[in-house]
């Protein structure tokens, strides 16, 4: 193509050509990423002569040497043998479910699955309906699985005007009262608050009917297994991320009491190991209440998790509120939001999708430290998995190994979700919002 | 789309839009603003020049409250500025305000940009949100934008969907901090035409600008600041023909070259 005389001819934008041809085939990608120089190529043969020196035994232990299904340890013992799935196999009830009473597995099941569907509602992107999931997830659910899961009512007797006194009728009374308000509003379309009263009526019918299913009561003592891990992280993810959230605000506010609060919380709990937080739940909880509200035994590391994540999680969210600009926050204001309303629909949208990966990186983290409630006493999947290689009829060196080899993997493949979620949620909310 | 029955234009309902007396400010123990004072009418196009740390963003950002000055009196049709936040709030719905920066909220598409204060402040249902945020994007030529995220637009789109979130919330004051320093050259005279519109139909407004040219068309006085101080305020006939200080004739052979 000539160019073009520009002094005479009117100016014409030049069609625009194709891009040069990136990919050459197999042999052109090794050579640009494997071989693109002496060092790169020395490190691709060291690497692959690792793997090859590595993996073969790896995956004879793991897979062909392993034993899959066995009595007892017997077998396993044998010289030369692999993984002992047999073992994880025989003790995958107890992993999962602790010392919880055989015959009562449906209420953990049921309390599990539904919490799954629950949070992969909440999660899916693309789903329908997020209010009512929002309401089933952080507002029924937690009251139906306490139900279950303890066979008590599911109301707090710390609520009761006395200790003592009989649940059942005062949530029945409570109710009628409740309703009495409840009804009104709804008459007269307020529908929020009307809402919220009639979800407690409902609350108190539930309490005061529980005892009609027969459920036996099963205490804390006998939980255990990935059930009470994934009750911990949960519990912990759940509450982390608003009271972080208030913490990471309070931090920032105007006011000298709330500002200094905050800090002075935030500052105490990061400071400390998480099992002094635990430790200090533990033994100190108890000493602040009466002993007939002291909280179970359970209860007291679920706060301490909380608490201890919400502190990081704070410094996390106040990360990502410096880094919206000024501008904004001007802008908020001149619009006439209030500050309440400022934050909710400007500052923290944006302060919380910037920082999702140290949001995600906080509750990977959460999730590996709930292994540490062990050291109170909570049978957590670790502790169970510790505690069983102790059994004679299964003890053994490479059994003891497996066990351990199915705690790495359920902790690798829960982290790795969340990893993988983030970076989808990531992508989402950056695109179209760049250019 | 509901078509937006009930909405006007808002008008200053005193005969001064904007009253300061005798106002101070401080950063620190920099004295930014030094006896400022200002009236202007009902309808009244004003702009402030000057060289920049002059105060002249400093004293419009003391109208809407982004600023708390320290001495001296504000009043912004009729209610005082004083820290009291209903007070401020009211003032806020009245006074619109542009950035040089564009300051559009990023997470939000231009649509949502212009319907979030008048839903969440003036609680407009969002039918009628919406059909407002349209009349006015249409009014600043960029309609079709409007389901496209603000980083996707060209800084002068950009600039006119932050006159037209102002103007959503029906303001009766319009403030405008160097609409068009931020710019690209191609884009400004967009930016201009749109304000130039808006002084057509009778806005309050006022501008710190650089633009001679508009301040010369649209303004009936032209403030000039240096250090802090108003050192002239005139009609622009006197002002870039006969100005009275030495001072600003400095500034003028500067800026008009």
């Amino acid at each position: 193509m000539s160019v073009p005389d520009r002094t005479t001819s009117p100016f014409e934008p030049s069609a625009d050509l194709p891009p040069p041809p990136m990919m050459r085939g197999t042999w052109g990608w090794m050579r640009e990423n494997l071989f693109s120089s002496l060092p790169s190529a020395f490190l691709t043969v060291g690497c692959l002569f690792l793997l090859a020196w590595f993996l073969p035994g790896l995956i004879r232990y793991l897979f062909i040497d392993a034993i899959w299904s066995a009595a007892d340890g017997e077998p396993c013992r044998a010289p030369g043998a692999g993984a002992c799935w047999a073992y994880v196999n025989a003790k995958l009830t107890f992993f999962t479910y602790g010392a919880y009473p055989r015959d009562q597995l449906w209420r953990v099941n049921t309390v599990m699955a539904s919490g799954g569907i629950l949070a992969v509602w909440l999660l899916w992107p693309a789903a329908k309906g997020k209010g009512l999931a929002a309401l089933l997830f952080f507002a029924v659910f937690p009251i139906v699985a306490f139900g279950l899961l303890t066979g008590r009512t599911p109301f707090p007797s710390l609520l009761l005007p006395s200790p003592g006194s009989n649940i059942e009728w005062w949530a029945f009374r409570a109710a009628i009262g409740v309703a009495a308000v409840a009804l009104p509003l709804l008459a007269l379309q307020r529908f929020w608050l009307g809402g919220v009263l009639l979800f407690l009526v409902a609350w108190f019918m539930a309490a005061a009917h529980w005892r009609l299913l027969g459920l036996t009561r099963i205490d804390t003592d006998l939980w255990g297994g990935i059930f009470v891990s994934l009750l911990v992280a949960s519990v912990g993810i759940v509450f982390s991320l608003p009271c972080g959230i208030l913490l990471a605000l309070g931090r920032r506010s105007r006011l000298p009491i709330i500002r200094f609060l905050s800090i002075v919380l935030i500052e105490i709990v990061r400071g400390v190991p998480l099992i002094t937080v635990l430790f200090m739940a533990n033994t100190m909880l108890p000493l602040f209440v009466p002993d007939a509200w002291s909280p179970d035994r359970l209860l007291r590391p679920l706060i301490g998790v909380a608490l201890f994540s919400s502190v990081y999680m704070a410094e996390v969210v106040r990360g990502g509120l410096e880094a919206v600009p000024r501008g904004q926050y001007e802008a908020a204001m001149a619009v006439g939001l209030n500050w309440r309303r400022m934050m909710m629909l400007v500052a923290l949208p944006q302060a919380l999708t910037a920082v999702i990966p140290g949001i995600v990186n906080s509750f990977i983290a959460l999730f590996k430290d709930t292994t540490l409630v062990a050291i109170v006493g909570i049978f957590d999947f670790l502790r169970a998995v510790d505690t069983q290689r102790l059994d004679p009829a299964w003890a053994g060196p490479s059994i003891s190994a497996t066990g351990y080899i199915f705690a790495a993997a359920f902790y690798f493949v829960f982290c790795f979700a969340m990893s993988r979620y983030s970076q989808m949620m990531e992508r989402r909310h950056a695109a179209g919002r760049k250019r | 789309m509901a078509t937006a029955t009930n909405f006007r234009p808002r008008q200053v309902t005193n005969a001064n839009a904007i009253e300061m007396i005798g106002v101070h400010k401080w950063f620190d123990k920099f004295h930014v603003l030094k006896d400022i004072n200002l009236t202007v009418r009902a309808g009244e196009k004003i702009v402030i020049c000057g060289p920049s740390g002059s105060g002249k963003s400093t004293l419009i950002r003391c109208i809407n409250r982004l600023e708390a000055h320290q001495r001296g009196r504000i009043i912004v049709d009729g209610t005082e500025l004083v820290e009291d936040l209903k007070r401020i709030d009211a003032v806020r719905r009245d006074v619109g305000m542009v950035f040089q920066q564009f300051n559009l909220f990023p997470h939000l598409t231009v649509l949502e940009n212009c319907t979030l204060a008048p839903v969440w402040v003036n609680r407009l249902p969002k039918a009628e949100a919406d059909a407002i945020a349209m009349h006015y994007l249409t009014r600043v030529r960029i309609p079709e934008q409007a389901g496209k995220y603000p980083l996707q637009l060209s800084g002068g789109q950009q600039q006119r969907v932050a006159i037209a979130r102002a103007l959503c919330m029906s303001p009766k004051i319009m403030l405008f901090d160097e609409p068009t320093s931020a710019l690209d050259p191609e884009m400004v005279k967009e930016v201009l035409d749109t304000m130039m519109q808006l002084a057509k139909d009778g806005m309050t407004m006022i501008c710190v600008t650089h633009e001679m040219n508009f301040a010369r068309e649209v303004a009936d006085k032209i403030v000039f600041m240096d250090r802090g101080e108003i050192v002239e305020a005139n009609t622009p006939e006197r002002f870039f023909s006969n100005p009275v200080q030495e001072r600003t004739r400095l500034f003028l052979a500067q800026v008009l070259r």
